[in-house]
């Protein structure tokens, strides 16, 4: 056994005091969890602890909580780990989650923020019309696809700490839009177009992640809610050219398109380019807003006007010769490490899958075929 | 040492006093650059989100141009900023990973004669700092101590998430080392809520109130914390706090005045370089907190 000091923060809304910080000893072995370290504070000193928990075991996803100022789970989080990320003192702070109002302590308001956007994006398959008599019949490898989101326990951890909810609590957040992509990448489902043209018509949807990647460190089941947040756009934009009304679509097309045209970024054409274009009526009052920024760094020598207006720079022959042949392909290319590993993670696996075949019964094959093993 | 040198394209345009003072402290720190010239934009995440492939491809071109500088004697590459370190190390972490994803993309070089290799070693300025050269190395070429500076680290999202592909850890804690270098050059660091959060550049052209929103807040909590200036290693990051500055104040509705320094000119002063050939007359907020620290350098600055 070993002694850990827990600081847990405190708030009652119902008492009119402020926030406060509690401190206990637990005694425990160093691999149990920073949870247990509360319920035996709980337990044992104060009962008054609010806490919320069920399964210990990190599946049910609801005692997600700060250690140390980091989102994720306290059943999953080991007292010896939390020890050595704590401050100097020694001492492992827990805090409720962000983004999120406290009802007491460490609970905080899931409902009010987390289930309602999980809510706001049709959390449910719309299946394919007509409606086969038995089940849909997708290939494996679709399924496979949407693993990565569908490992999701609803835990809010990176919604907790999502920085765009920090500055617009309406953006509909990482947990939800992972859900979204678990339905848009989904063969058997219908509606992966109005999905996103409703989430690219409203202002706080796909379009409105700054990319911070606060979820993707958040998250204990590896779900990168990112990274689904990139595959949806890419879906709208490549698949369904759905106009958003951010104007998301367009500034990654100018960008895309900058790029071929001058191998490096350049700025002065980005601008009005993402607004469609220097004489599109929706950049002209958006340069008009931008002119005094510009006019100081033009005083202040950032930009010479011949470089705003010139291009000094040409794509090397090489670059243009990736937007050939990648943009020509039929098919996009997603490499995605969640579901296919690295080779050093894969060593060996191909004789494995093999030995497995070989074994299995001949029978019916993945896609519902009549199929015979070898 | 040696290394091969991505500028990146920001620094070469909006914030061309990024480069500029890059290739001032070099010599000092006994760096020599090699610019990768015919090198191309990391993408910024934005490709990537257009296509994988593409940025990948992109990326393991310029992977592919470093490696050549290095078989010719560079120690490895290196980039002045956050992003092209955070979109180039994910590009990086999907090539390395898979020998079959690599030969494809390599077929698509193979025109151009180039080849990307796995493994290369890609460190911004700030990990080359305090890896390579090192802090007591630093320490002894401070001529100009800046004491009683109070300086505020502001990273950018991509050099310190996710921390596994960046390898940050507890014996690599690379997301303190701008605190560590700030001590180093003989300044006070500031803690303050926003260090370690986005600056909201990427949605500026989607979402403005928000992207200026994070902006403000951040220069606002340093402001509360009573910091001089900030400094940065990303030259996006610098965009959004200090060229859209005057409009992240008014979104805010609250004065910021915060000067922010990038990394370079932060290390080129305490090396006693003159605050004109850092290029501080081209920043939007006056860094007059920073120089009036010293009254030796004063005079250099002048001609707002
Ligand atoms: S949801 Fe399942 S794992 Fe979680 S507490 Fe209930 S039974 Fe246990
Ligand atoms: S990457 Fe996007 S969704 Fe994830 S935390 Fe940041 S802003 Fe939120
Ligand atoms: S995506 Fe991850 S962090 Fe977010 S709610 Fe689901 S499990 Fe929790
Ligand atoms: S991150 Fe910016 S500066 Fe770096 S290469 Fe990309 S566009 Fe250029
Ligand atoms: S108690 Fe269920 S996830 Fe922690």
């Amino acid at each position: 056994m070993a002694e850990f000091k827990l600081k847990i923060r405190r708030f009652d809304p119902e008492s009119g005091t402020a926030p406060y910080w509690d401190e206990h000893t637990v005694d425990l072995e160093p691999h149990r969890s920073v949870l247990e370290g509360i319920l035996q504070a709980r337990n044992e000193k104060d009962g008054s602890i609010g806490v919320r928990c069920s399964c210990r075991s990190a599946i049910c996803g609801s005692c997600g909580v700060r250690v140390n100022g980091k989102p994720g789970l306290a059943c999953h989080t080991h007292l010896d780990d939390a020890l050595a990320s704590a401050g100097e003192d020694g001492v492992i702070e827990v805090e409720p989650m962000g983004n999120m109002p406290i009802i007491k302590d460490l609970i905080v308001d899931m409902d009010a923020v987390h289930w309602k956007k999980i809510q706001r994006v049709t959390p449910w398959l719309i299946g394919k019309e007509p409606v086969p008599e038995r089940e849909y019949i997708v290939s494996r490898e679709s399924m496979i696809d949407v693993t990565q989101s569908m490992a999701c326990i609803q835990c809010g951890a990176c919604v907790s700490d999502c920085l765009s909810m920090e500055v617009d609590p309406l953006f509909v957040g990482p947990a939800a839009l992972a859900k979204t992509y678990r339905f848009v990448g989904d063969p058997r489902d219908a509606a992966h177009e109005q999905r996103l043209k409703d989430l690219g018509d409203d202002k706080h949807g796909i379009y409105d992640c700054t990319h911070c990647f606060k979820c993707i460190e958040a998250c204990p089941k590896g779900v990168a809610p990112m990274n689904q947040i990139m595959r949806l756009r890419r879906i709208a934009g490549n698949d369904f050219h759905i106009k958003d009304r951010n104007n998301g679509e367009r500034h990654e097309a100018a960008f895309v398109k900058n790029i071929e045209k001058n191998g490096i970024l350049h700025e002065a054409d980005l601008l009005p380019d993402s607004y469609g274009g220097k004489f599109h009526p929706r950049a002209v009052p958006e340069l008009i807003s931008s002119l005094p920024i510009v006019m100081t760094a033009l005083l202040r020598r950032k930009m010479t006007p011949a470089k705003a207006l010139l291009h000094p720079h040409r794509a090397p022959d090489g670059v243009k010769k990736i937007y050939e042949v990648v943009e020509g392909r039929d098919q996009r290319n997603e490499f995605n490490l969640y579901i296919s590993g690295t080779d050093a993670d894969n060593e060996g696996t191909a004789e494995v899958a093999e030995a497995i075949e070989a074994a299995e019964p001949a029978g019916v094959a993945p896609d519902g075929s009549a199929g015979s093993s070898a | 040492m040696k290394v091969a040198y991505w500028p990146g394209c920001v620094s070469r345009g909006f914030t061309s006093e990024l480069h500029g003072s890059m290739a001032a402290v070099a010599p000092m720190l006994d760096i020599e650059l090699v610019e990768l010239d015919r090198a191309n934009c990391c993408g910024a995440g934005v490709i990537a989100e257009h296509s994988q492939e593409l940025a990948d491809t992109l990326n393991a071109r310029t992977f592919a141009l470093a490696q050549q500088e290095i078989t010719q004697g560079a120690d490895l590459m290196m980039n002045i900023c956050s992003t092209c370190q955070g979109a180039q190390s994910e590009c990086q972490q999907r090539l390395d990973a898979s020998a079959d994803y690599r030969a494809q993309v390599n077929e698509t070089l193979a025109d151009e004669g180039l080849e990307y290799q796995d493994g290369i070693i890609n460190k911004n300025f700030l990990w080359v700092l305090v890896e390579d050269i090192g802090l007591d190395k630093l320490k002894t070429l401070v001529r100009q101590p800046l004491t009683d500076l109070r300086v505020g680290p502001f990273y950018g999202c991509y050099i310190v998430r996710p921390t596994d592909r960046l390898d940050i850890n507890r014996a690599q804690p690379r997301d303190e080392y701008l605190g560590q270098v700030i001590e180093t050059l003989g300044g006070t660091v500031i803690d303050y809520a926003g260090s370690h959060k986005c600056c909201g550049f990427p949605i500026i052209t989607m979402n403005k109130a928000a992207s200026l929103e994070q902006a403000g807040r951040h220069l606002g909590d340093a402001v509360d914390a009573e910091a001089d200036c900030l400094v940065t290693p990303c030259p996006l990051c610098h965009l959004n706090l200090d060229l859209q500055q005057p409009m992240a104040a008014k979104q805010v509705g609250r004065e910021l005045n915060m000067p922010v320094l990038h990394l370079p000119q932060l290390v080129g002063l305490a090396l006693g370089i003159s605050p004109e050939d850092l290029g501080l007359q081209h920043h939007i907020v006056k860094p007059t907190s920073v120089i009036d620290w010293s009254q030796a350098v004063v005079g250099g600055v002048g001609g707002w």
